[in-house]
């Protein structure tokens, strides 16, 4: 199996994946506010629309990426969410103006308008930004008896993450670029992530201690 | 010496403490609302705890007069558009300047857009803002209710902005592609109408954005206000003689609201007083609540 949990530098990288993905999480949810503010307005409710759809989104993907853990987990699928991830993060640059000026056309209602905006651009890519943290959890996770605290780092690292994505969006990057200049970086974050994993399971597995020890 | 500036201080304390009777809170999903009362003087305000900004203020006893500069300096729209028949305005607060206009036009339809329910609630129930056949206020968001507006081929011919609160910038509604659609729906005689900031980055910003959509505008600044009022049209602004015209047709109806419009026209500039080189805020770039510290 390639997922061999002594390959450390494949565990850093797949520590290093959960917090881009974290930070990417939050940083394409606060830009959702201001991309749906031009045709929804900035009312509570547009911000209850983006909260909603991204907790939905996290929620569904939680359970999915837990369940194809259960079947061969390997990191090359690992890796593919992040690649579909930023594939399906795409049409919020192209296609959001577009698809907001029908559901503007079609939907009075603000309120149900911004919900599906909502679903129509973020459903999808953080779904799969979702499947990557009980998938992580699995990939790290060698025995029974360490897997609470692999849990535990994973949650707080990519939790970490959403806060310095929200944190450095809010105050500095919208200041900084335009928001689908932030966009393309948080897709290059998601693709460079992708590619780390890769490379990073391709490399032979070195003698560790560990191995040394089982083998003598 | 300092007994009395004791004193001084003292009574100055006790009279606001004695005076300053809160009438009304109200809690909406937006902020706090407080309508206060001293000394005849009934105020608006947002977030009362953190810096007591009115938003607006109200005479008891002489209802009519606008009390604020920046909301006397609107009334310069009229030097543009005299007699306005299809008014939008943006932001209610107590609902001051709709209700002067309501008075001054009262065939003329008036849209009045505002966020909040609450506020509208409290312009109501405190500061005499009365909906009417002509006068109606919608709770909506301003941007989203221009877009509709502009799809459906609505127009006016005054359109007035003024949906900040100071607390808060609405980003959305400074970008140049907002303006496009106030544009969009205003008449080729009408009128734009913005209360904006006059300090911070935020002042150049603004000002580039305005003229990349409308060219040039009058820059309207009044001693005593920290505000600035941009007035702008589509087709060329009037000169200084049309407007001192129109001012002298306006100067007696404006006279109860404490309007003097006759000191208008020579303030109203189009000369630059800001960074050129500063950058127009759009839909992708527009960190007004950043630039505006």
């Amino acid at each position: 199996m390639t997922a061999t949990p002594r390959n450390t530098l494949l565990q850093n990288v797949i520590v290093a994946a959960a917090f881009i993905n974290g930070f990417v999480i939050m940083t394409i949810e606060l830009l959702g506010g201001r991309i749906m503010s031009p045709y929804f307005g900035s009312s509570v409710y547009v911000w209850g629309s983006i909260i909603t759809i991204f907790m939905l989104s996290l929620s569904l993907g939680y359970l999915w990426g837990g369940r194809l853990s259960s079947r061969n987990p390997n990191p090359r699928t690992f890796a593919l969410f992040f690649l579909l991830s930023a594939i399906l993060s795409l049409p919020i640059i192209f296609f959001a103006e577009w698809t907001m000026t029908q559901v503007f056309l079609s939907i009075e209602d603000p309120r149900y308008g911004s919900l599906l905006t909502a679903t129509l651009l973020y459903f999808l890519p953080i779904c799969f930004m979702g499947m990557v943290s009980p998938y992580s959890v699995r990939l790290l996770v060698s025995s029974e008896e360490h897997s609470g605290r692999m849990a535990g780092l994973l949650y707080f690292v990519s939790t970490l993450g959403s806060a310095l994505g929200t944190l450095m969006t809010s105050f500095y990057f919208v200041l900084w670029f335009e928001i689908d200049q932030i966009m393309w970086g948080a897709i290059a974050g998601l693709l460079i992530s992708g590619a780390a994993i890769m490379i990073a399971c391709k490399i032979p597995v070195r003698e560790s201690a560990g191995v040394h020890r089982y083998e003598s | 010496m300092k007994a009395s500036l004791m004193l001084f201080l003292l009574t100055l304390v006790f009279s606001a403490g004695l005076y300053a009777e809160t009438l009304h809170e109200e809690r909406s999903l937006y902020r706090n609302i407080f309508v206060t009362e001293v000394d005849g003087r009934r105020c608006l305000l947002f977030n009362a705890v953190r810096g007591e900004r009115n938003q607006t203020c109200k005479n008891m006893r002489d209802p009519k007069e606008i009390i604020f500069h920046y909301a006397r300096m609107t009334m310069g729209g009229l030097l543009v558009n005299p007699n306005p028949q299809n008014i939008l305005i943006a932001g209610l607060g107590g609902g001051t300047i709709p209700v002067a206009l309501n008075e001054l036009f009262p065939t003329a339809k008036i849209d009045v857009l505002e966020i909040d329910q609450a506020v509208v609630n409290v312009a109501r129930d405190f500061f005499g803002f009365v909906e009417n056949d002509n006068m109606v206020a919608h709770v909506v968001d301003a941007r989203v209710f221009i877009k509709r507006a502009g799809l459906e081929g609505r127009k006016y011919d005054f359109i007035m902005l003024d949906a900040f609160t100071g607390e808060y910038i609405p980003e959305h509604l400074l970008t140049q592609e907002f303006l496009e659609e106030v544009k969009q729906i205003l008449t080729p005689d009408g009128v734009v109408v913005a209360n904006t900031f006059s300090t911070s980055a935020l002042y150049g910003h603004e000002s580039e954005t305005y003229r990349e959509v409308f060219g040039e505008f009058f820059n309207f600044k009044m001693a005593g206000s920290g505000n600035r009022v941009i007035i702008a049209q589509q087709k060329p602004l009037p000169n200084q003689g049309e407007m001192r015209i129109a001012a002298q047709a306006l100067h007696e109806p404006l006279r109860p609201y404490g309007v003097d419009i006759l000191e208008f026209p020579s303030r109203m500039t189009t000369r630059p007083d800001w960074d050129e080189t500063r950058r127009v805020l759009t839909d992708q770039f527009s960190p007004a609540n950043l630039l505006g510290q």
